[in-house]
């Protein structure tokens, strides 16, 4: 994020940045600066596992940007790629056993199986109105999660995948050891394997992010950009919408089944919940759109807002539904169970009032119509 | 080949692949007992599905919208009739079959009417103000299916509730050696009749030509001075009261429902619809009917392929002819 915005600036030092932007692009670099030196800001357990997850999001919630916010294409089939890469990371990590050479294997396997799938039902559906390729992930995706819970004895079904991940990331692996034998800390932080798998995930997500900065910038963002505007007129000037389609559907997938390695790898667990279930699309269509669509960068903002509200709305429903335990139905629908329910309110009227979402509102570009 | 294609056309073209599923089912089942259950049992659900699947395909043909939130309906539908029955239940489990039937008929109109209103709602606040975007109507829709679902976990609860069924539409009817469910051939009577029905409106009356020539040209309708917008709340809410009424059906069909139910059948609406081609009832019949015999024939053929096999179908359908088998909308 850092470098991506240094680029930016340099890149266009005669014109004078709009405040917007200039806001934008300072929040984004602040939250790459918190989420670089997180394990010594926050050291705890807890913090530390909600830094991951915005790392492993902000990629998530990007690749599927290049699909809804620059290309137009609305895909519901983006946590199956995303589980296809956890999913087959975890399978080699627990027949292969803890090692790299198993991380690798599955990730290759899984990157390969989401290219291939991206590039059937891209071949298959693209060619048809947008309405209807939306349709069809639904329905891929959907096959694939009772796939996944069907198949237990490959994917443990509804309970998923528990396995171990190299010792070189266990928290008991001293990466410097000091003259007695004791892992060296850094401003109290100790340097261990739990240290070296935090940053091996933050690094890969940055690099990541990166790469997508420049895909949206380079000549293909922009013909994708055109498509998104004017199909035919696309089509006309003599671009292949289908294949440019295609493409950029595929990098998706194959992003977001990376972001699903790092995932799988983090979590040393694998299930339908926390890598293949329709929650979590929910979730990155809530993070893109609040984000802004078609920005990036809106990513990264929609990312942090939504898992922090996830857990703070949690508490301050408990808090409302204890106060209003009298009123009938009131209490059911403040449960915290039931903070979905507000959070798809909340995405009804920002769909409504605030279309480009936060970053492309003060961008002042990016979302359309 | 041109001729052979040529008479299959004149003998109905697509309409018989449905019949082609089924003698290609009796070489592979070769139990022809076998062979009716399943056959019946698929028609009747292909029925219950095509209820939902109709709906959202004319609302599709006629503005363009695409309507995600659809199952909303369904679910909506299935509970408000599994509550009316369990209301009723003396009258449901008494001895009167007109009794019988008439607490299910107040069932299904129940879920019918409820349905109608929450389409009133759901057109004028919900779709309404973002027509002719498909990005954000799709989101919105989305959306809309999050809350329904969440209220629909708020009002129920999360347990699976049992939906008593009808005496009289209890156990089988037995022909020689071959016992077919009551119900089945119930959902099949009246999904028939709704087809009956819907193809009479269109064709018959203005009404229906007006909406046959809104899925074809709508400006063209407008310019002549019709008010569109008012006609296609009226086919909203009629097809999001089919949906219901199909979810209701569907309800007393599985007889314990949960509230993942709407999902689940989402899925079914979406790949009859893709099937079938958008804005047809013919093609919403023609996909249900083969959806639902594809899936009896594999469940009981090859049990483990159940859930991909209508996957496949639609792909198969969908590399052959791209739009569907009978679209009334062009791309």
């Amino acid at each position: 994020m850092t470098a991506a915005t240094l680029e930016t600036a340099a890149a266009t030092p005669a014109r004078r940045i709009p405040m917007g932007r200039a806001i934008v692009y300072g929040v984004v670099l602040a939250i790459g600066l918190v989420l670089a030196t997180a394990p010594f800001l926050f050291p705890d357990v807890r913090s530390q596992e909600v830094a991951a997850r915005i790392c492993i999001f902000i990629v998530l919630v990007a690749s599927y940007d290049l699909l809804i916010g620059y290309t137009g294409i609305v895909s519901f089939a983006h946590t199956m790629f995303f589980g296809l890469g956890a999913y087959a990371t975890a399978i080699a990590l627990k027949t292969m056993g803890p090692g790299f050479d198993a991380i690798l294997l599955g990730g290759a396997l899984g990157v390969l199986a989401a290219l291939v799938l991206a590039i059937l039902i891209g071949l298959l559906s693209l060619r048809v109105k947008a309405i209807f390729f939306a349709m069809v992930t639904l329905a891929a995706a959907s096959v694939m999660l009772v796939l996944a819970s069907q198949l237990s004895d490959f994917t443990g079904g509804e309970d998923g995948i528990t396995y171990d991940i190299p010792r070189f990331f266990a928290p008991a692996n001293k990466l410097f050891e000091d003259a007695d034998g004791k892992v060296v800390r850094l401003f109290g932080v100790a340097l261990n394997g739990r240290l070296a798998l935090y940053y091996f995930v933050f690094v890969t997500a940055l690099v990541l992010f990166v790469l997508m900065l420049r895909i949206v910038r380079s000549p293909l963002g922009t013909v994708l950009e055109a498509i998104r505007e004017n199909e035919m007129r696309a089509e006309a000037i003599g671009y292949r919408v289908v294949a440019y389609r295609t493409a950029i559907f595929c990098i998706a997938a194959v992003i977001a089944a990376i972001a699903g390695i790092l995932r799988a790898v983090w979590l040393k667990y694998t299930g339908p919940e926390v890598a293949l279930s329709f929650a979590i699309m929910i979730d990155i269509l809530l993070m893109v759109v609040i984000g802004g669509m078609g920005t990036i960068v809106g990513a990264v903002i929609g990312v942090v807002i939504m898992t922090l509200a996830q857990f703070y709305l949690k508490d301050l429903m408990e808090v409302a539904a204890h106060a209003t335990a009298d009123v009938p139905l009131l209490p059911d629908l403040l449960n915290p169970e039931r903070w979905l329910l507000w959070l798809g309110v909340l995405f009804i009227l920002l769909v409504y009032f605030f279309p480009a979402g936060i970053a492309g509102t003060l961008i002042g570009k990016g979302g359309h119509k | 080949m041109k001729a052979l294609s040529a008479n299959i056309e004149r003998f109905g073209g697509v309409y018989l692949l449905p019949v082609a599923l089924a003698v290609i089912a009796f070489v592979l089942i070769a139990q022809p007992s076998t062979w009716v259950t399943l056959t019946v049992a698929g028609l009747a659900m292909g029925m219950m599905i095509f209820l939902m699947a109709s709906g959202l395909s004319l609302i599709f043909g006629l503005m363009d919208v695409l309507n995600f939130g659809h199952s909303a309906f369904v679910s909506f539908g299935a509970f408000v009739a599994a509550s009316v029955l369990a209301a009723m239940a003396s009258w449901v489990h008494g001895e009167s079959a007109a009794l019988n039937l008439l607490a299910l008929m107040l069932a299904i109109a129940a879920a019918t009417a409820l349905g109608a209103a929450l389409g009133w709602f759901f057109e004028r606040v919900i779709v309404k103000p973002v027509y002719k975007d498909h990005l954000r109507q799709i989101l919105i829709t989305m959306g809309a299916l999050i809350v329904a679902e969440q209220l629909i976990l708020a009002i129920w609860g999360g347990v699976p509730i049992p939906v008593p069924r009808p005496r009289v539409l209890e156990g089988s009817v037995v022909i020689g050696n071959v016992a077919i469910e009551t119900y089945r051939i119930f959902a099949f009577v009246l999904g028939a009749l709704v087809y009956a029905a819907l193809h009479l409106v269109l064709n018959r009356t203005r009404v229906g030509l007006l909406i046959r020539a809104g899925v074809e040209n709508r400006e063209m309708v407008e310019a002549l001075g019709f008010r569109i917008d008012r006609l296609f709340i009226a086919v909203f809410m009629a097809g999001s009261a089919l949906a219901a009424m199909g979810g209701a059906m569907w309800a007393g069909y599985q007889s314990l429902i949960t509230p993942a139910l709407g999902a689940e059948l989402m899925i079914l609406v979406f790949i009859v619809v893709i099937i079938g081609g958008l804005g047809s009832i013919e093609g919403s019949l023609l996909g249900a009917i083969m959806v639902g015999l594809v899936a009896n024939y594999v469940a009981f053929l090859f049990p483990k392929m159940a859930l991909a096999s209508n996957m496949i179908l639609m792909m198969a359908i969908l590399l052959w002819r791209p739009f569907g088998l009978k679209p009334a909308v062009k791309g």
